[in-house]
């Protein structure tokens, strides 16, 4: 029998409603499981077990009274450690939130809740999300459960590795250039980038906010749409959030691709991207061709510049977005002789590498005298990308390509060179300076047995599209794999 | 106040903060109310938790729309927030949420009278921002340099600030005082803020420079905080006037610098060099969209507009108040209400206006209250000018009287009744007292009649004596010249 830990959304809320288990049972499988894999992953900072197991019984007391909060009642979800959650601690892998304990949740945190998911707990991450592996954590690297040997990807890499082992059934991530989308497709799991307001950023430990957004990783696209439709939707407390109502985002996951004209970023299809990848994506394409898709080559030249412009823009927001981590109101202090002192020894000491990397180069790019050069060119390049997409959205419904040009690469592999590093985001980056969906979908394994992903990119609120699209994919490749740790005979060390 | 020596002229600008009397805080729910214990009107978003994001508060918006309508300012249909980046304790999120390219409001002027000359002072831009909390430096001085530690207040953090810039156009210390006094006027007439210096919820910073008269260059300039008053501003400017020329004349140089006003020495000093000025890395705000003033908000606006105090006094000139007069009741809506309403009900204009600027702004602060808390009303007004235009009081009575009724003795005859200063104006009444006095002094009234005046006012002082001063001494007057045949 298939343990608990590995159905799917649907089939453990058939199962709840059919009194097979209770949500009390999905939780304690979903520990049983982490029990066995957290030794080998290090994937959660913290396990709220208390809380879970409250939610978890009040879940099934409201279904024994009757009252059903849709499809995730009752279903064990996990956050990235960058979202607010009351009472729990919130770190973002950062020393210089050590202790620190929100006195409030996110507002994607609030409706999961109001959804009666039960919160297990928090993952791990690249610390305030820089990064592409999840080794930036002041915690410690989280590890790939299809190699231990390897990354996950990141910076969402906690929450991809736990819904990957099992030790939940899908959790949240936050995508700036990547984060969601990529460690998805390092792990063997489905990562959506929702269009930029269509989820409140709101209790997000912001990176840079013009491009930051919640989004799910989970085991399939119908259990991505459940955790995205359960989020989405205006909030009062985010004036970028879309006030407009949210779109039946799963309506059309049975109606295949006939007819739908899927466009190829042939920028995407070259150079950087490893062989088995593109092979990968190449028949997935073809596949969508055999289901009665229209396949167009697209050219979006100021591909090539996206990157650049991102490691100007996201660092620039990300150092006056980092400012208020002084040591003054909440978090690490480290003390001085004088306030400035403090705040500069606090911050020192409680940023890690990368972050402060990333602050410096913000700091540069924003800084007079270099501002236009930097800043203001690298938003003209954003501008430049939002027209290549509006104009190739203008011939195709979707546009698709690879989600990593790599498959998981070794811990420790990219570490020394942030350029390569960097590289990592190259596909997933253009959807964040345009504010576009995007989504990852498992279509194959390399020949290390490494998941491969396959991105599908939308217009902006074109999650309907993007679904439908995504999940002929899915069903096209019959990617039925499941992690090694999830499945083999993994015993407690 | 100072005179500027002949062959200099001063270039100052003046940089206001005006903090909106909002509901609740720019950007967050946090209700704005300066008595509260420290640090109870905060949440996530002022105090910047981690996490937290603003949202723009419409009637802020509104307020500053006011400001801008009001000092004639061109109002953009779309303006942008941006960030302010530096580092302060007292400044959570360690940048401020303000405005940069874009502002709300810009090319505005206001028109200030300085001894019957008036100036027009350019507004450059109105903007919308933030304002911070407020550091408490604990230890002997309260200044940072000798406290111990430092306590903060995040109460104010995130309340509405509009700051104010003007052009380059102040010449005189005593322009710059006319036109804080009436931007403080103009302020509180749109009901947006209390504007109170010495409690901070207006403040003034004034950039001043020299040089020569004649010459076009700009001087360096320097910037003078902590004025708390009109009063300071103005000696704060004239100082810092002075203090320049004297450096430029014994040959030295001017350094571009910050410099402190201090109440008690009468001087400026510097705080800090703006050498290596700070770089605020300003970037447009990506937590918030493009602010949106369509044409209806603005017609909205113009249209609910009060009477503003440049209109109000050459309305109050324009109903027989001089210049003067109507400066002095225009600081008060009260005392300008009081005047309209009794003018329009028939009351001599001259008069009301003296008794208001004059016996009832006396009364007030001899009690020491404020006129806005004394219970005249204009049916007073109006009955008390009636009374002298009918003879009944005498100028004089008539002050009594307005005392006894400020003083709520009652209604104007009903005090002058209790007083005893109705005048005698019953002209048979005041026949026969004279015709007593006559009798009694019948050489007086010989020498009237023979041509010689000067036993009049004898005899009128005699009436006004029997009648216990409350006869007409102008009817007395006539009546005896009548009886005398003159």
């Amino acid at each position: 029998m298939t343990d608990l830990a590995d159905l799917s959304i649907a089939d453990a809320g058939r199962g709840l409603r059919a009194g097979e288990f209770t949500a009390q049972d999905l939780l304690e499988a979903t520990w049983r499981r982490a029990a066995v894999t957290e030794a080998h992953l290090h994937a959660y900072l913290v396990l709220d077990r208390d809380g879970a197991r409250r939610a978890a019984v009040r879940a099934d007391e409201e279904l024994a009274a009757g009252t059903d909060r849709g499809p995730l009642h009752g279903i064990p979800l996990a956050l990235k450690d960058n979202l607010s959650t009351r009472g729990i601690e919130t770190t973002c892998a950062s020393q210089i939130l050590a202790g620190y304990t929100p006195p409030y949740d996110a507002t994607a945190v609030g409706r999961l809740r109001d959804a009666g998911a039960v919160i297990v707990g928090k993952t791990n991450l690249d610390e305030f999300a820089m990064g592409s592996s999840t080794e930036n954590s002041a915690y410690g690297p989280t590890r790939n459960p299809w190699d231990t040997d390897r990354v996950p990807g990141g910076s969402s890499g906690g929450s991809a590795a736990v819904v990957a082992a099992g030790s939940a059934f899908a959790a949240l991530g936050s995508d700036t250039g990547g984060s969601i989308r990529q460690p998805a497709a390092l792990t063997g799991l489905v990562g959506v980038k929702p269009t930029y307001g269509l989820v409140s950023r709101y209790g997000l430990v912001a990176f840079a906010s013009s491009l930051d957004q919640i989004g799910p990783l989970a085991r399939s696209v119908p259990d991505a749409v459940d955790v995205l439709t359960a989020i989405a939707g205006w909030d009062r407390h985010d004036a970028t959030s879309y006030p407009g109502d949210v779109p039946d985002m799963g309506r059309s996951l049975d109606a295949g691709v006939q007819g739908v004209r899927i466009g190829v970023v042939s920028e995407l299809m070259g150079e950087g991207i490893a062989p088995e990848v593109l092979s990968a994506t190449v028949a997935t394409v073809e596949r969508l061709a055999a289901a009665g898709a229209e396949i167009v080559d697209v050219s979006m030249p100021s591909t090539e510049y996206a990157l650049s412009a991102y490691y100007l823009i996201a660092p620039a927001e990300c150092s006056s977005n980092l400012a208020r981590f002084d040591g003054v109101r909440y978090g690490l202090r480290v003390d001085g002789g004088t306030v400035e002192e403090m705040m500069a020894r606090t911050r020192a000491e409680g940023f890690g590498p990368e972050v402060i990397r990333r602050i410096l180069l913000g700091t540069y790019a924003l800084s007079a005298g270099y501002y236009d050069a930097f800043y203001g060119q690298a938003q003209k390049v954003r501008t430049l990308v939002r027209r290549d997409f509006a104009a190739a959205y203008e011939q195709v419904d979707v546009l698709v390509s690879p989600t990593s040009p790599t498959t998981a690469f070794r811990i420790g592999e990219r570490s020394d060179d942030p350029i390569a590093m960097y590289y990592s985001d190259v596909c997933t980056i253009p959807s964040n300076l345009a504010g576009d969906p995007a989504i990852s979908v498992p279509v194959a394994l390399d020949g290390a047995g490494l998941p491969i992903g396959f991105q599908v990119m939308a217009p902006q609120l074109g999650e309907e599209m993007m679904f439908r699209v995504a999940a002929e994919v899915e069903r096209s490749a019959g990617f039925s794999f499941r992690a090694p740790l999830a499945t083999s005979e993994v015993t407690e060390p | 106040m100072s005179v500027i020596p002949e062959g200099w002229e001063a270039v100052i600008g003046i940089e206001t903060h005006v903090e909106l009397q909002t509901r609740s805080k720019m950007f967050c729910g946090c209700r704005v109310d300066f008595g509260d214990d420290p640090n109870t009107a905060v949440c996530p978003v002022c105090l910047a938790l981690p996490g937290a994001l603003p949202v723009a508060n419409e009637a802020a918006i509104d307020g500053i729309v006011r400001i801008g309508t009001a000092l004639d300012c061109t109002i953009n249909e779309r303006s942008l927030f941006y960030r302010k980046n530096y580092f302060y304790p007292d400044l959570p999120k360690n940048y401020q949420i303000s405005q940069y390219t874009y502002p709300v409001c810009e090319h505005g002027r206001i028109v200030v009278d300085v001894d019957g000359e008036p100036t027009v002072i350019g507004i450059t831009r109105v903007h919308m921002e933030e304002d911070t909390g407020k550091s408490l430096h604990m230890g002997e001085g309260g200044r940072i340099q000798d406290a111990d530690h430092t306590l903060l207040d995040f109460n104010r953090a995130g309340v509405p600030l509009v700051e104010i810039v003007t052009e380059p156009d102040i010449r005189t210390p005593d322009q710059a005082r006319a036109y804080g006094a009436e931007l403080q006027r103009i302020v509180r007439t749109l009901g947006v803020s209390d504007a109170r210096l010495e409690e901070g919820s207006m403040r003034f910073d004034a950039n001043i420079s020299v040089r020569r008269t004649g010459t076009s260059e700009l001087g360096t300039r320097t910037e003078i905080k902590n004025v708390n008053s009109l009063r300071s501003m103005q000696r704060a400017i004239a100082f810092e006037i002075e203090r320049q020329i004297e450096v430029l004349a014994t040959g030295g140089t001017v350094i571009q610098e910050t410099r402190h006003w201090n109440e008690t020495t009468g001087r400026t000093t510097a705080m800090r060099s703006k050498e290596e000025s700070e770089d605020y890395r300003y970037f447009q705000e990506p937590d918030l969209l493009p602010l949106f003033i369509d044409e209806q908000w603005r017609d909205r606006v113009k249209a609910s507009m009060p009477e503003l105090p440049a209109q109000l006094r050459a309305r109050l000139v324009a109903a027989g108040a001089d210049e003067r007069t109507a400066g002095l009741l225009a600081d008060s809506p009260l005392l300008a209400g009081l005047f309209d309403a009794a003018v329009r009900a028939g009351a001599e204009a001259k008069t009301v206006a003296s008794w208001l600027t004059g016996e009832v702004v006396a009364y007030a602060r001899r009690v020491g209250t404020t006129v806005d808390e004394l219970s005249l009303t204009a049916e007073h007004l109006v009955e008390l000018a009636a009374m002298v235009a009918e003879g009944e009081l005498s100028a004089t009575a008539a002050k009594q009287v307005l005392a006894g009724v400020l003083a709520g003795e009652g209604g104007p005859r009903q005090v002058a009744e209790t007083m005893d200063l109705l005048q005698i104006s019953d002209s048979g009444a005041i026949e026969a007292v004279v015709a007593d006095v006559l009798g009694e002094h019948p050489d007086a009234l010989e020498k009237i009649r023979s041509g010689d005046s000067k036993p009049i006012g004898f005899l009128v002082g005699q009436v006004m004596r029997a009648t216990g001063g409350k006869a007409d001494p102008k009817m007395v007057q006539e009546i005896i010249r009548r009886s005398a045949g003159r």
